[in-house]
């Protein structure tokens, strides 16, 4: 008997500790940026709605740290954090959001509806921006630092409880 | 009473198969001989219960039951009959149901007519058969009753994902498990012949039918899936190495090596434990596939419903079946005797190098797959694409190429380059003023420049094994391989022309403006609203000219269905010999105009067309192989009559 008639059975064997091991881990489908900790990438986006002013990197590197909002009037999660997001603004967070794949009269529908707590709002119409940020849905919320680098990502809409975290990390970005 | 009688069917094949595994293995020791009659009739009983209990889950959908769950789940009252009958195996219980059947089937078709073998060999692969079978009863039973009744009946039932309902794709799927069928027959006539430790030539012919069959059919079903996604799905692509793409693929891959090493065996007596291992492997990657698409453990485009108990038991058969027959394997291969000794420059030369290759490529695509589940595991989000596959494949696959070009010239056991002399210049030469053209075209990346060259060379080599025979007298498997070859060339040659030379235009137009992609003037003549049974759309009417020719009517629609309630676009082709023209509607863009999505693709549909020459050359080969099994059959009955007079 040879030891290399063994060798398919030991891979089949590799293959099922992997998988097994896959099967017991809790599934999540978040995807986290690999642009946490580097600076923003260059763009300039078109307002997305009258009243608004697009946003551009520049916007976001003006010495205090800011949250960038990736939302879109078609997504239900973002209607259920613009509570969240008026009460970031009462505490004095700027807040520059990104339309994604959105209309103008849909992005002014929304804001006349639930509130308008951004200080700028770009339209993303081929989600360019959002890809380049690695953003992978909506909503999703980005701190950026006085510098314009991507300081801390949050995935999904935000809850009261996340309100004080995301406060922190603002915080944080400021030092 | 239906869906009863269904479960009852099931728990007797269930049983059956028990019998047939207990009788097998006994009658293997000694004095074993009083259960070894009772192998036959379990299997061929086996399979008339598993397919009764088919046709009851057919007919349960058939009248849509909606008080059992499965039914309620999967169909929908208002649907046309064919897609509530294809709704029977669009699901993941159906679908394990329709496998087994099949299988069962297989089972008692070979309990019935297969009498070369030594009797002690089939009763192996009979018992093997009984195992695989087992563990899917009990999968069925345990985890996936098909035949589960709802507390109450509902009121309607949820429907087939619409994407679904489309004639094509309600017989994709049982295509696919055709294949993966025959691939378990193969696989248990591996096992079988390992436990008798009988690897001869005529096992490799009993076996090479199945493996035949079950590579038409998973050409087709390839074939087949990688149309509907190009024309379903309406991103214009026609292969992403989705996993479950892939899932279909290295079955495929394997069996295609398999096919190979079973003709050296079958006509040369080598590559004995290869070829075993090959029939092991062949059905492992449609068990992995399986279980890869259905545990939900890698994201995929095909969404099946997503379980992990679904995935843990899969696992556990994966483990039985693979896991044995490896452990088999490397216990046994060993005291398989090698076969015979043949130069590198034969037949089997060229065929073991078409089989290293193969297992190269599909160990890449193998491992491809299953990275992002590796590196997950040290919480590394990956996602394997294109850059990976089509490069590292090329390595392999080129090299593959350029010897299948030469090696049906080759003669068995020793030949010499110097005597194939004057067709390989002619191939060289061929393929060189290919390449040339293809420069001369335009601009394109290597990887298709060479797909192009190839294909033009392969395709005419392909004839070659022809010249100097009469045609009328050249066996059917050997037209099968010509055809089978050509039609490789064929497909090839779509695939390397659509990635070098598509061109891709994305508008916002107004009703009566023209945008233009390639050679093709597309102008929007109107948008209209449109209904079918059980969805409305919005609908393009298009009017494309091809070079300022005859204006062709093109209708895409974006389509929604409310039962249950999704978006699908309809893409609209127009084909031409020499390619399609895709296009696509999107959404309403604001300011009365339409987003437009537009591709030219020249000789795309050769890549389809060459799949199914592909799967034709198998059906020839299939063909002609059992006609000679059968001639042979009758001789030996004729051989053995005569010597029962010559003892009278």
């Amino acid at each position: 008997m040879r030891w290399w008639w063994w060798i398919p059975l030991l891979l089949f064997a590799g293959f099922l500790g992997v998988a097994a091991y896959q099967l017991t881990q809790p599934k999540d489908d978040l995807v986290p940026s690999a642009m946490v900790g580097k600076p923003l990438p260059e763009f300039e986006l078109p307002p997305a709605a009258e009243g608004t002013s697009g946003v551009s990197t520049a916007d976001l590197k003006g010495g205090k740290p800011r949250l960038l909002n990736v939302w879109a009037s078609w997504c239900l999660p973002c209607i259920a954090e613009a509570p969240q997001l008026e009460r970031l603004k009462q505490e004095g967070v700027e807040i520059v959001g990104i339309a994604i794949r959105d209309r103008p009269e849909d992005v002014a529908a929304f804001l006349a509806r639930h509130g308008n707590p951004y200080a700028r709002i770009g339209a993303d119409d081929l989600s360019q921006v959002q890809l380049a940020i690695g953003s992978s849905g909506v909503p999703e919320t980005f701190v950026i630092d006085g510098e314009g680098v991507i300081r801390y990502q949050h995935i999904g809409d935000i809850r009261a409880e996340h309100v004080p975290l995301l406060l922190e990390k603002l915080r944080e970005a400021g030092k | 009473m239906i869906a009863e009688l269904g479960l009852a069917a099931l728990w007797l094949a269930a049983a059956l198969a028990a019998l047939q595994l207990y009788a097998g293995t006994r009658a293997l020791r000694p004095g074993g001989e009083a259960v070894a009659a009772l192998v036959r009739p379990a299997a061929v009983v086996q399979g008339l219960a598993c397919a009764i209990g088919f046709v009851m889950l057919l007919w349960l959908f058939a009248i849509t039951d909606l008080s059992v769950k499965l039914v309620a789940a999967n169909s929908h009252s208002a649907k046309p009959m064919i897609f509530k009958l294809a709704g029977a195996w669009g699901n993941h219980e159906g679908s394990m149901l329709l496998w087994v059947a099949v299988m069962a089937l297989s089972g008692a078709l070979i309990a019935l007519i297969e009498r070369r073998l030594p009797e002690k060999t089939m009763l192996a692969t009979l018992a093997a058969q009984a195992f695989v079978g087992l563990g899917f009863y009990a999968f069925l039973i345990v985890s996936s009753n098909p035949f589960e009744r709802l507390p109450q009946p509902a009121a309607e039932g949820l429907g087939l994902n619409p994407l679904l309902q489309d004639i094509g794709l309600a017989f994709h799927p049982p295509t696919l498990y055709f294949g993966y069928v025959g691939l378990s027959v193969a696989f248990s006539f591996a096992v079988g012949a390992l436990l008798t430790r009988q690897v001869t030539p005529e096992f490799a012919r009993v076996m090479r039918p199945w493996v035949l069959g079950a590579w038409v059919f998973l050409t087709l079903g390839i074939t087949a899936g990688s149309y509907w996604a190009y024309y379903e799905l309406g991103w214009g692509g026609w292969w992403f190495w989705d996993p479950v793409e892939n899932a279909s693929l290295m079955p495929w891959l394997a069996a295609t090596a398999l096919l190979h090493s079973a003709s050296v065996l079958a006509a040369r007596d080598a590559l004995r434990a290869w070829t075993i291992m090959l029939g092991v492997v062949a059905f492992s990657m449609s068990m992995v596939g399986t279980f890869l698409v259905r545990s939900g453990i890698l994201t995929s485009v095909h969404a099946f419903a997503v379980d992990p108990e679904r995935g843990s038991f899969i696992l556990v058969l994966l483990t039985l079946y693979i896991g044995g027959a490896l452990a088999l394997f490397a216990l046994r291969a060993g005291t398989v005797t090698e076969g015979q000794r043949f130069s590198i420059t034969s037949r089997e030369g060229a065929l073991v190098f078409n089989n290293v290759m193969l297992s190269a490529v599909l160990a890449i695509v193998l491992f491809g797959t299953l990275y992002p589940l590796l590196t997950e595991a040290f919480d590394v989000r990956v996602s394997v694409g294109p850059p990976y596959f089509n490069p590292m494949g090329a390595i392999f696959v080129v090299p593959m190429l350029l010897v299948m070009t030469v090696g049906p010239l080759l003669r068995w056991r020793g030949d010499s380059i110097g005597r194939i002399q004057r067709p390989l210049i002619l191939i060289a030469v061929i393929m060189l003023a290919a390449l040339v053209a293809a420069l001369a075209l335009g601009e394109a990346g290597v990887l298709p420049l060479l797909g192009l060259a190839l294909a033009v060379g392969l395709a005419v080599a392909s004839f070659l094994p022809l010249r100097g025979r009469r045609l009328t007298r050249v066996p059917l498997a050997v037209w099968g391989m010509v055809i089978a070859h050509f039609g490789l060339a064929v497909a090839l040659f779509g695939m390397a022309s659509e990635s070098a030379f598509s061109e891709e235009r994305l508008a916002a137009i107004a009703v009566g403006d023209t945008a233009r992609v390639g050679p093709w003037d597309v102008t929007l003549s109107e948008v209209l609203p449109a209904a079918g049974p059980n969805w409305t759309a919005i609908e393009g009417h298009l009017l494309a000219s091809y070079a300022g020719g005859d204006p062709i009517a093109l209708d895409p629609q974006s389509r929604s269905f409310w039962a249950p309630p999704q978006e699908t676009t309809e893409s609209a082709l127009a084909t031409r010999w020499n390619g399609q023209l895709y296009a696509v509607v999107g959404s309403d863009a604001g300011a009365g105009r339409w987003q437009l999505r537009l591709w030219w693709k020249p000789f795309v549909t050769f890549i389809w067309y060459g799949g199914m020459l592909v799967a034709l050359g198998g059906a020839l080969a299939l063909i002609g192989r059992v006609i000679d099994d059968l001639r042979r059959r009758a001789v030996r009955a004729r051989i053995a009559e005569r010597r029962a007079e010559e003892a009278v």
